[in-house]
């Protein structure tokens, strides 16, 4: 089959699902929506497949299928398009498989939600935009992908749009990334000022004879290119939750789990990463704005990393580990191992989503019960979430030995660390030091995070069994207002658990629909680093790559990674072992010490239980600023200056002298006679004058 | 002494004065005021009686006449009016009269 068709329908069969599902959903029902959008879904992830296995084994040339022309003005030419190379083909594949396993995985979450078409609608047309987005040829419909995910984003925070917290975590999402795609829309007239097209094919060979290019700005001359990836990089941070703007990432663990595993862990998130390895033709020229992607990418790691060691809730722990990992492969692109930044993404696309299903399942087993601290002892009763959440932390926590092998994260981590340390080894990057201390550092925390979340969890006494038979209802409300957990939906969609309510908690596996997602992730984070790293960043790198991915000829930093040090390739491990340990001693030897640790308080567990007070210091400075200075445009502003001189001040001028005029209407008939006297003598004066004249 | 022309009109200047300070600065009574007008008039005729005397031409005198008869018809109106006034209001003072007021 003709392979441009074949991808023109893997990109528009999510469309057409969303479409059917959303507009026709209440007609043809629950099980129909579900069956043609998780059916569409499965077949673009086919297409997916073929797509990539032609490229990684097969002979496959770079290619762009022109849809439709989307702008064409002036010079300003932009098309509907289909770009397929190395780097769009590993997100496709990524993006429908975990797109598709979730739907499927959907179909056992979802199963008592009264509003599943409309779901399964923002699915689908999520996948759409996300498919938009990796596949474009040009700004235009980059930016119109970006946009698509991030409103599919807002909808599915806000799925359950009666809890207002969901809401408000929604429109969260939606203001911080309007920031980030601000300076991403300025950076793109940025690229198209300096160079009269946004094709990417027409652009990347013009950059290298444009570095150096200043531009006249407050008196100072800036780097044009080094402003032009600074810009696009904000708008990155936004999307892919970094430090500054990473604050909606956490807030939008209120949407339903499925949503968090698919936009807020493997796809949409990572399409700052897709963005920033996509331009690096533009960066390996502008060395200041990859320095910042580097410092930011580092920063975030480690912050989000601590902040996830203090966290109770299941989903914010992962969440900030997804915050931290995708610091990982900020940095791995700063210092120009963007191969690196690729494979991290494409491994952590599994074992992330195979984490939050796993967690998904967890909590739909503990009847949406979120806080860890009333969990524990789950895994007689969970043992396939078990196993499989095991190898997700395996996996993320990237165990391995050097030399032999380990699962998915081992490969892509070492990768990062290595390629950071040769960076500063070789002097290639100004942050490569400080990208390789909190690289090390960071996985010492993961590893400790991550196991305290299975030891929390799966192990320890069941802390639920205790409180026993008044548990279920009371605490599922205060739990929610405590953790902002997901909501009991609306008291009939939890009709088949009803008899749960009035009994004590009963945790129960989840049903095979949710389970067998679940295999089929665990397979990829076992799996995925073993048999692709030598496409992504072993010895087929070069083919594999081809043109999709610029390296500077003066970059060898992946090269060099794979010559690092012995101390260097072990020291991840170390520290992720020391990290296991310590939360093996914290958490079940010394079983509920961490807890009276935390109840006791402390500044440092306040600092990072309140996530370094960010929610409190921009609610002092963005949400009360823009209040206040909403309040003196209107109090002062509108309603004294503009009303007060403008229709109310007009008003009030003529009240006050009709008032005064009225006064002379006395009502005394001598005062009319008066005034006619008067005006009788006046005339008359007048005409004598006159006269006499 | 001879009566000139001059003092007529002095009289007449003097009676209008008269009147139209009668509508002025009475507050009282709107008979007065109808009265004072009465007056006007009167000081109105005197001056045309006393040129017509003066200038040897009747028609000022017939001007009297017609004057005359309007004062009539218009002291008979405003009483009218004054008689339904009162019966509305049950009293004739000028300071209550300011219904008119803006």
């Amino acid at each position: 089959m003709d392979l441009e068709l074949l991808v023109t329908v893997g990109v528009f069969a999510p469309l057409l699902g969303a479409a059917i599902a959303g507009l026709f959903g209440r007609r043809i029902g629950d099980l129909l929506s579900q069956s043609v959008t998780t059916g569409l879904l499965f077949l673009s992830c086919a297409v997916a497949w073929i797509v990539f296995g032609q490229w990684t084994w097969g002979e496959l040339e770079p290619f762009t299928v022109t849809v439709a022309p989307f702008i064409h003005v002036g010079d300003f030419v932009s098309n509907w398009s289909i770009r397929i190379d190395a780097l769009s083909a590993v997100m496709l594949v990524v993006v429908t498989t975990v797109s598709s396993l979730v739907h499927l995985y959907s179909w056992g979450y979802m199963a008592e939600d009264p509003h599943k078409p409309r779901f399964f609608a923002y699915l689908s047309l999520f996948t759409f935009a996300m498919l938009a987005l990796v596949t474009a040829a040009d700004f235009m419909q980059l930016f119109f992908g970006w946009e698509g995910v991030g409103l599919a984003s807002y909808l599915l925070i806000g799925f359950w749009f009666k809890k207002s917290t969901a809401s408000a975590a929604a429109i969260k999402a939606f203001v911080v990334n309007r920031v980030g795609d601000f300076g991403f829309a300025l950076g793109i007239l940025t690229v198209f000022w300096m160079f009269g097209t946004i094709q990417f094919a027409e652009l990347f060979p013009m950059i290298a004879a444009r570095e150096g290019t200043g531009w006249e700005f407050l008196g100072h001359t800036w780097s044009a290119l080094d402003l032009a990836g600074a810009l696009l990089f904000v708008g990155a941070m936004g999307k892919s939750a970094q430090f500054f703007l990473h604050t909606w990432l956490p807030d939008a663990m209120e949407g339903p789990t499925p949503v968090s595993a698919l936009i807020h862990a493997a796809t949409m998130v990572t399409a700052g990463v897709y963005m920033v390895c996509l331009l690096s033709p533009l960066y390996e020229h502008a060395p200041v704005a990859a320095s910042i992607i580097a410092l930011v990418g580092a920063v975030t790691a480690l912050f989000a990393a601590t902040v996830g060691l203090a966290q109770n809730d299941i989903k914010r722990v992962i969440a900030y580990s997804t915050c931290s990992q995708l610091g990982y492969m900020f940095f791995a692109a700063g210092v120009g191992a963007y191969e690196a930044a690729m494979f991290h993404l494409f491994t952590h696309a599994f074992f992330k989503a195979l984490l939050f299903l796993g967690a998904g399942s967890v909590i739909h087993g503990m009847h949406h019960e979120q806080d860890m601290r009333q969990m524990g002892g789950l895994w007689k009763l969970l043992p396939i979430t078990y196993a499989v959440m095991m190898i997700g932390t395996i996996a993320i926590t990237g165990l391995g030995i050097p030399g032999v092998g380990g699962f998915a994260g081992f490969y892509s981590k070492d990768a990062i660390i290595e390629s950071a340390y040769a960076a500063a080894a070789s002097g290639h990057s100004a942050m490569g030091v400080f990208a390789f201390l909190v690289g090390i550092l960071a996985a010492g925390l993961t590893a400790y995070y991550s196991w305290r979340l299975v030891f929390m969890t799966f192990h320890n006494k069941p802390v639920w069994k205790e409180e026993g038979a008044h548990h279920a209802d009371d605490h599922a409300s205060a739990a929610q207002l405590e953790t902002h957990s997901e909501p009991v939906a609306d008291g009939h969609a939890h009709d088949d658990h009803a008899h749960d309510h009035h009994g004590p908690l009963q945790p129960h596996e989840s049903p095979w629909v949710m389970i067998v997602p679940l295999l089929v992730l665990a397979v990829g984070a076992v799996a995925a680093g073993l048999v692709f790293a030598p496409y992504f960043i072993g010895h087929h790198e070069g083919e594999f790559w081809g043109t999709a991915i610029f390296t500077g000829a003066h970059n060898h930093v992946l090269h060099d990674a794979h010559e690092v040090p012995t101390w260097v390739k072990w020291s991840p491990l170390v520290l992720t072992l020391l990290g296991t340990a310590f939360a093996f001693w914290l958490y079940v030897l010394k079983e509920g010490m961490a807890r009276r640790m935390a109840d006791r308080g402390g500044i440092v567990h306040g600092f990072l239980y309140n996530k370094w007070y960010f929610d409190e210091l921009y609610d002092v400075v963005f949400v009360r600023g823009a209040k206040a200075l909403g309040d003196l445009c209107w109090k002062i502003g509108d309603v004294k200056i503009i009303d007060g001189l403008g229709p109310n001040g007009a008003a009030w001028a003529s009240l006050k002298s009709a008032a005064r005029l009225a006064k002379l209407q006395s009502g005394y008939v001598y005062h009319y006679a008066f005034v006619m006297l008067l005006g009788v003598a006046g005339f008359l004066a007048f005409a004598i004058y006159a006269w006499g004249a | 002494m001879d009566i000139t022309l001059e003092h007529y009109l002095a009289v007449g200047a003097i009676l209008f004065t008269i009147g139209v300070f009668g509508i002025f600065v009475n507050r009282k009574n709107v008979i007065i005021i109808l009265m004072s007008i009465e007056m006007i008039l009167l000081a109105v005729n005197i001056n045309f009686v006393a040129f017509s005397a003066y200038l040897g031409d009747v028609s000022g005198q017939i001007m009297a006449m017609f004057v005359l008869t309007v004062a009539a018809a218009e002291a008979a109106v405003g009483l009218a009016i004054l008689v339904t006034f009162f019966r509305n209001r049950g009293d004739i003072a000028v300071d209550d009269a300011s219904v008119m007021k803006g």
